[in-house]
């Protein structure tokens, strides 16, 4: 067992504020201190605190190299921890690694299979391999929510790229791990598979099963994810409601499409820090949804006092993907 | 214990043996053959009996090991390298498997396809030789340990191995020498006395020597000399296993 079971989040305390929903259920991950140092020195992450909340899907976000993946091979017993502890639902992952291991389903970035099986071998293999008794019924069940049925007797080496990131997936799902791990699990997939795919992750994702993805597709985070966290540099920069952070670190844009184009703002409007897009026949205006006074009432009477008259107008927020490139750019 | 996971490993292995059947089986029979021609029926008529025992059923326990030694090694050595080499080694490092459970997978698989080798052989030889067995159970646990012993060293050199290449080369310049050199052809005793004592430093000797004492009774070293060195280099293997998963070597980074 290990000391970090209580809900008080380090992560919470690393990201700035107290614990809130994260105080009423226990996380089934908890990451404290936990660095590595590669041979090299290389350092590929620093100290980083977090926890996973039960049954939440967590995206785990960060430009090439941040670590993303050294943390997940850490948590699943690939790499070795330089220092630092992480449990799963309070098995310490070196003490007591079976029990933490069993939860546990992997899908690696890297397309890594036994090229000469079947898929159905290949699958039922890593079932036995966590322990579990051989479950025929199971299995199909896998392969069909990932329309692999019908290739379940080819050799994987005769399989597509899409085709073998799903079974890999049918891997991590042969033996019905608590927590499924997916590293770039969409890399290289059509369209079409990945709405699959995603399909097959929100029913996992009801079923009660914690779903920690790391994606190069920010839209897929936007979409599936409960929390964020981004990791840049080694360390974990920001770990947050997604809702939360797009309206924290988001920011929005009035635009008014006006009836005359504009030469200049008129000094009058000088105040509100306007730009002029569109050649001058829009009017875009930046401010901070969070705040109380958002500046929106002024700016339209100060747009009517100048006889400035618009036909159209509409609000934009910033994207995960721009909130994502504003923090890594400048991590704080 | 994870029995399954063990179960999983050796079904594995043991489904990748039968899919290369050709080359795992045939292609080692076939080559045993052919030493029996050459050494047993062409050159072996020329040469008189050793110790009363014609040239023949003489060499068809050094035969035995010489195929046991180097398909223990190299089927264990390959059967860990390769998922290393392709990298779903992931999934035994993730899985909730013991170092133990992991090395009773791969080496009793590797150790099962190398006995039933030379078993093949040996009921080969017995089409080709006249051949009598003095003690079959002493002939068995010889087969078993070897089998064990040398699949165990195989697994360290496909650990250590980071090229196709370092797979390939101990086997090829360590263990066919040493077999070839441990009396696999030749009683030790017909060697000059400086080389015979070279010999006694040659662990294989001591193999063959047990192993051929199990047919014939005859040995050049005593047979309880033979029985504690095999054990002594099995011990080695698995103090040697110990330490590769306890530190990770080559394994984890």
């Amino acid at each position: 067992m290990s000391p970090n079971d209580s809900p008080a989040t380090p992560e919470a305390a690393a990201a700035g504020h107290t614990p809130d929903v994260a105080a009423g259920t226990a996380p089934i991950i908890t990451v404290s201190g936990v660095s590595k140092t590669y041979k090299g020195g290389f350092q590929a992450l620093k100290s980083v605190n977090l926890d996973i909340r039960k049954g939440e899907i967590f995206a785990l976000l960060g430009p090439n190299g941040a670590g993303k993946t050294t943390l997940i091979s850490i948590i699943c017993g690939i790499v070795t921890a330089t220092t630092g502890r992480i449990a799963v639902a309070g098995a310490d992952i070196n003490d007591d690694y079976r029990t933490a291991r069993e939860m546990i389903g992997l899908v690696p970035q890297e397309l890594t299979t036994d090229a000469f099986e079947t898929v159905w071998n290949t699958v039922s293999f890593t079932r036995g391999l966590f322990g579990k008794p051989a479950n025929p019924a199971h299995i199909e069940k896998v392969l069909k929510d990932l329309s692999l049925w019908d290739k379940k007797d080819d050799r994987i080496l005769t399989l597509s790229g899409g085709m073998k990131r799903r079974v890999m997936i049918a891997k991590a799902l042969s033996h019905e791990p608590r927590i499924l791990f997916l590293d770039e699990p969409t890399a290289g997939v059509d369209v079409e598979l990945r709405q699959g795919m995603w399909a097959v992750v929100r029913r996992l994702s009801q079923s009660g099963v914690t779903i920690i993805l790391t994606t190069h597709y920010i839209e897929e985070a936007e979409e599936m994810a409960d929390r964020v966290g981004v990791i840049s540099g080694g360390e974990l920069i920001v770990v947050e409601e997604k809702a939360k952070l797009m309206c924290k670190l988001g920011r929005k844009q009035l635009t008014l499409h006006l009836q005359e184009r504009l030469a200049e703002i008129p000094p009058a409007l000088a105040d509100y820090g306007l730009d002029l897009a569109a050649d001058g026949c829009d009017i875009v205006y930046t401010y901070d949804s969070q705040q109380d006074h958002t500046g929106i009432t002024g700016l339209l009477t100060a747009l009517r006092d100048s006889g400035i008259k618009f036909r159209d107008l509409h609000t934009t927020q910033s994207s995960l993907e721009e909130i994502f490139v504003s923090l890594v750019r400048s991590p704080k | 214990m994870n029995f399954r996971a063990i179960g999983a490993i050796y079904v594995f292995e043991m489904s990748r043996t039968l899919r290369t059947l050709l080359q795992s089986i045939v292609s080692p029979v076939i080559s045993t053959c052919l030493y029996f021609v050459v050494f047993g029926a062409a050159i072996g008529s020329r040469i008189s009996e050793i110790d009363g025992v014609s040239y023949g059923a003489f060499i068809v326990p050094g035969l035995i090991m010489l195929s046991l030694l180097t398909q223990s090694v190299s089927n264990a050595a390959f059967g860990i390298y390769f998922p290393r080499f392709t990298g779903t080694i992931y999934e035994l490092l993730s899985a909730p498997v013991s170092a133990l459970e992991i090395v009773i997978g791969y080496v009793g698989a590797a150790a099962t396809k190398s006995i039933a080798l030379g078993l093949i052989i040996l009921a080969t030889a017995a089409l080709i030789v006249p051949l009598n067995i003095a003690h079959p159970l002493w002939m068995a646990a010889f087969l078993v340990l070897t089998a064990v012993t040398f699949s165990l060293l195989g697994f360290i050199i496909g650990i250590w191995a980071e090229t196709f290449e370092q797979l390939q080369i101990v086997p090829l310049l360590v263990i066919t020498p040493l077999t070839f050199l441990g009396g696999s052809f030749y009683s030790i005793d017909m060697l000059p006395p400086v080389w015979q004592t070279v010999s006694l430093f040659n662990p294989v000797v001591y193999l063959v020597s047990g192993f051929r004492w199990s047919f014939t009774e005859i040995s050049d070293v005593g047979v309880g000399v033979s029985l504690g060195m095999t054990c002594l280099f099995l011990v080695i293997c698995l103090m040697i296993i110990g330490w590769i998963f306890k530190t990770g070597y080559r394994l984890k980074t």
